[in-house]
């Protein structure tokens, strides 16, 4: 099973319900999608989490990649659970050790995504977190990044995906498991 | 206060988790000797370890609120507080988080920065906890104490990975009891 919303689930609703939208942030015409308010319902942040690590313990997964900064909250405590390493995936300039960089498109110019050296291995199996997939641009690079360095990306997972934006399709082929839609 | 001073003398998790730390000298800046934890993430254990000793000591304090701090907070935070039953706050840099905040000014070496917090996470008398992977000059904590404290919570405590030698004791930030798992690493002790 591949790329599917969990959509049997009931404690996916619970988790949707907190999710709080803000219009116009952080400019007009964008309804950010407020993930922090999940984390104050101590019971939907626990299903958020049990929810990956239902899907993922099992399939040998020895690295989670989270993306800088909100892929932090998830990504830690799936990586726990799992008995995997984490690797914080960070904006330039951040991490203190030798790093590799993958740069990525914004709407006005690029930014860049950095890894530490060394800290996946080749033939590491790898999950992706972030909190949002909006145009897949970040997650994109945070592949690139790993398979670099000769991981196997797995699967991408994010709480939230934005389906209007496509960016499941900006994966490399890599499937995304994602918990909730907003169109 | 230090983990050692506290019970945890001679626990050979406190070991494993200082041996995890990598030194990066000169980081951001020369004389710095920047006490790197992404080690520590890589090893599932000692990781667990962290967390584990921060839960046996947090759990039975009816904290409802742990608040970690950008960036590096959010990785030691999430997991104690879900641990716990407690809410997660991230208190975070100017402009990051939506809806309405309050915002709290701490020094820097050269200049100011700003932490702000959501004006809807707290509720009035919440006992809250505070975490960050490190405490040097404690500007950074203290900024949230104030932030928490203005919304109507009572901090019980900071707690930090790695702390300066000088936090062992009965130290406190503004009023507030420190604790702290490992003294920096030195430098020739560096794991890889």
């Amino acid at each position: 099973m591949s790329g599917n919303k969990e959509e049997e689930d009931p404690r996916i609703n619970g988790i949707k319900t907190r999710i709080r939208v803000v219009p116009d942030f952080p400019k007009k015409g964008i309804m950010f999608q407020d993930i922090t308010t999940v984390l104050l319902d101590p019971k939907a942040f626990k299903d958020t989490i049990d929810l990956f690590v239902e899907r993922y313990r099992n399939k040998n997964i020895s690295v989670v990649a989270g993306i800088e900064a909100r892929g932090f909250l998830f990504g830690p405590p799936i990586a726990l659970a799992i008995g995997a390493k984490f690797v914080p995936l960070r904006k330039p300039k951040k991490l203190p050790g030798e790093t590799i960089f993958e740069e990525y498109e914004l709407e006005y110019g690029n930014d860049r995504l950095e890894m530490h050296v060394g800290a996946v291995e080749a033939g590491d199996r790898a999950l992706v977190v972030d909190d949002l997939i909006a145009t897949g641009g970040t997650l994109c690079a945070a592949i690139k990044l790993l398979e670099r360095v000769g991981a196997e990306v797995v699967e991408c997972a994010c709480v939230i995906e934005l389906p209007e934006l496509q960016g499941r399709q900006r994966l490399k082929g890599k499937p995304l498991c994602m918990l909730v839609e907003y169109r | 206060m230090f983990a050692v001073e506290n019970g945890l003398l001679g626990d050979p998790r406190l070991q494993a988790i200082s041996d995890a730390i990598r030194v990066i000298p000169h980081f951001p800046k020369t004389g710095i000797m920047f006490q790197d934890i992404t080690t520590l993430l890589l090893d599932p254990v000692a990781f667990k370890h962290v967390v584990d000793i921060f839960v046996d000591r947090y759990k039975h304090m009816n904290i409802s609120l742990v608040a970690g701090v950008e960036a590096r907070g959010f990785i030691f935070g999430p997991p104690i507080a879900l641990a716990i039953g407690a809410k997660f706050i991230p208190l975070r840099k100017p402009g990051k988080l939506p809806g309405r905040v309050i915002s709290e000014e701490y020094e820097l070496e050269y200049g100011n920065d700003r932490l702000e917090m959501s004006t809807e996470a707290v509720k009035s008398h919440e006992r809250a906890l505070v975490i960050d992977d490190l405490v040097a000059t404690g500007g950074t904590l203290s900024a949230s104490i104030n932030l928490l404290e203005r919304a109507g919570a009572e901090v019980v405590e900071c707690a930090c990975v790695v702390g300066l030698p000088k936090f062992k004791g009965h130290c406190k930030l503004k009023g507030k009891p420190l604790y702290v798992l490992v003294e920096p690493t030195q430098l020739d002790e560096i794991t890889f």
